[in-house]
């Protein structure tokens, strides 16, 4: 049972689940001619920041990558406000033909990869869109899966499930996951 | 945890405070880089209803509007006075109502009466944005301008901006005095005493009649256009003489701060209030303010359609409770 502000993957968990990650997007994904990673607005932009380092050091492949922001895509967005420290989205790579890594912190109801696809289709054609999360939950509203999972959390409902970094801003090197009572978020 | 955007209308710039303003740059931030996507269009206002109520002659404030509605996909009808049942006599309060009936969300007004998007948006549920209402207001001007004065030169605050032309006659010049007094920069008019309105100090601003005294230090040089109906008029002798007294060109510059820039709402007369090579200099972020200008109203339609769902949903809260 998950109690309020319970740490459901310390920092040390969190590289080693991205690490694996890492080495199952080289296995999985050799022999695409282009891969690129994008991360959404802004759980996943730190670890797509990260896969894409450990594939440099790995496979010494560097992919191209990518922030979306999917606030104007989101299927409540009329009622969702503007969050100020969401930045714009920037692709500058092309998307056509490219096998696109969609990087998120968590996946839960799937509403936010289902917004971030439509986005990434504005962008172009992808060869083939893939998903890797670093938190998979129960809870989708959609039929959406992901490629690659770092750790299935079980997550009670009324909680949120975060992914932040240790001590204010990181880069992805000191990210945890929290859970929290909804509604306790400072 | 930021407040939303608490207005239900665009009227005028004296209805905004620095949150509000501040808002809006924000939100355009985003909407510039949409603009600049291979697919320049995103679903935010699927199924929405843009009416653009033009009883003035408007190209680029109407493309504007057209393509900012557009790229967020609403709906967007475009009316303009020719050609409408506006010419054949019907009043504004009738060819409110009956677009009313039609059940838009957001209408955009252009009129030459001051005061006739106030008058609509009481009678009316519906969103209304002034377009521009005679010698009054142009916000949606004013935010664009402050958009790329920020982006120029970083900030709002602190910098001295001479507005110089035709000011009896300029919304521009109302709405961006407004807004940048809200600011703390301070504004000078410039033109001659013919072209400056009465009273022209209670709007907050220094009034200048020799270019070169309004132009020294500043750090934004924004000139109005010089309309041609009031050329050789009683107001102006000669546009030979308008250019040489109140013509800017690159020799003004020296008299500027070293990072000044140069604006124009446009259409510009180049010659008469601006000369060409400056308009065209690397100072002026004229283009820059066309693209703007785009972004900006994707963000005022995006932030009042928002604001009605949420005005909506606290009322239906408020009574349901």
């Amino acid at each position: 049972m998950t109690v309020t502000g319970e740490v459901v993957l310390d920092s040390q968990a969190v590289a080693r689940v991205i690490r694996r990650m890492a080495g199952e997007l080289i296995e999985r994904t050799r022999g695409c001619a282009r891969v690129g990673l994008v991360g959404i607005q802004r759980g996943g932009t730190p670890i797509a920041a990260r896969l894409a380092q450990l594939v440099r050091e790995t496979d010494g492949r560097e992919l191209p990558l990518g922030v979306l922001d999917i606030t104007l895509y989101r299927d409540d967005s009329a009622s969702a406000l503007l969050d100020p420290k969401v930045g714009p989205s920037r692709i500058d790579w092309q998307v056509q033909d490219c096998d696109v890594v969609l990087v998120d912190d968590v996946l839960h109801t799937g509403r936010t990869v289902r917004a971030a696809i439509d986005c990434l289709l504005d962008y172009g054609r992808p060869r083939r869109i893939w998903l890797a999360v670093l938190c998979d939950r129960a809870g989708r509203q959609l039929p959406i899966a992901a490629d690659f999972v770092g750790q299935t959390v079980e997550v009670p409902d009324g909680f949120v499930l975060d992914v932040v970094a240790e001590g204010g801003d990181g880069d992805g090197a000191r990210l945890r996951a929290i859970a929290q009572q909804a509604g306790d978020k400072p | 945890m930021s407040a939303g955007f608490r207005h239900q209308h665009l009227l005028s710039i004296a209805d905004l405070d620095q949150n509000d303003v501040n808002q809006i740059l924000d939100a355009a931030e985003l909407f510039i880089e949409v603009s600049r996507r291979p697919v320049r269009k995103v679903p935010t206002l699927r199924g929405k209803t843009l009416i653009n109520m033009f009883f003035e002659a408007s190209t680029r404030t109407r493309t504007s509007f057209e393509l900012a509605g557009k790229r967020l996909s609403a709906d967007v009808v475009n009316i303009s006075s020719s050609g409408s049942s506006v010419s054949k006599g019907e009043s504004l309060l009738d060819t409110c109502k009956t677009l009313e009936a039609m059940r838009p969300d957001l209408v955009v007004i252009r009129h030459a009466a001051s005061g006739a998007p106030q008058f609509v948006a009481k009678r009316v549920g519906c969103s209304v944005i002034n377009g521009g209402d005679g010698a009054h207001e142009h916000p949606t001007q004013a935010l664009l301008d402050a958009f790329a004065i920020r982006k120029s030169l970083g900030t709002l605050s602190g910098l001295k901006v001479a507005i110089c032309g035709d000011i009896t006659h300029s919304r521009v010049a109302r709405s961006n005095a407004a807004l940048l007094n809200l600011f703390g920069s301070e504004v000078r008019f410039c033109a001659p005493h013919t072209l400056m309105p009465r009273h022209v100090e209670t709007l907050g601003v220094k009034v200048y009649h020799e270019l070169e005294a309004a132009l020294r230090g500043v750090d934004v040089i924004m000139l109005l256009r010089l309309q041609k109906e009031r050329i050789e008029g009683p107001l102006v002798p000669s546009l030979r003489e308008y250019a040489r007294k109140y013509g800017v060109s690159q020799k003004h510059l020296e008299l500027a701060a070293a990072r000044a820039i140069v604006m124009h709402p446009g259409p510009m007369n180049r010659g008469v209030e601006i000369n060409a090579a400056l308009a065209d200099s690397e100072r002026s972020v004229i283009l820059d303010q066309v693209e703007a200008g785009v972004a900006v109203r994707m963000a005022v339609l995006y932030l009042l359609t928002k604001d009605l769902r949420a005005l909506t949903a606290t009322q239906a809260a408020s009574e349901a409770g």
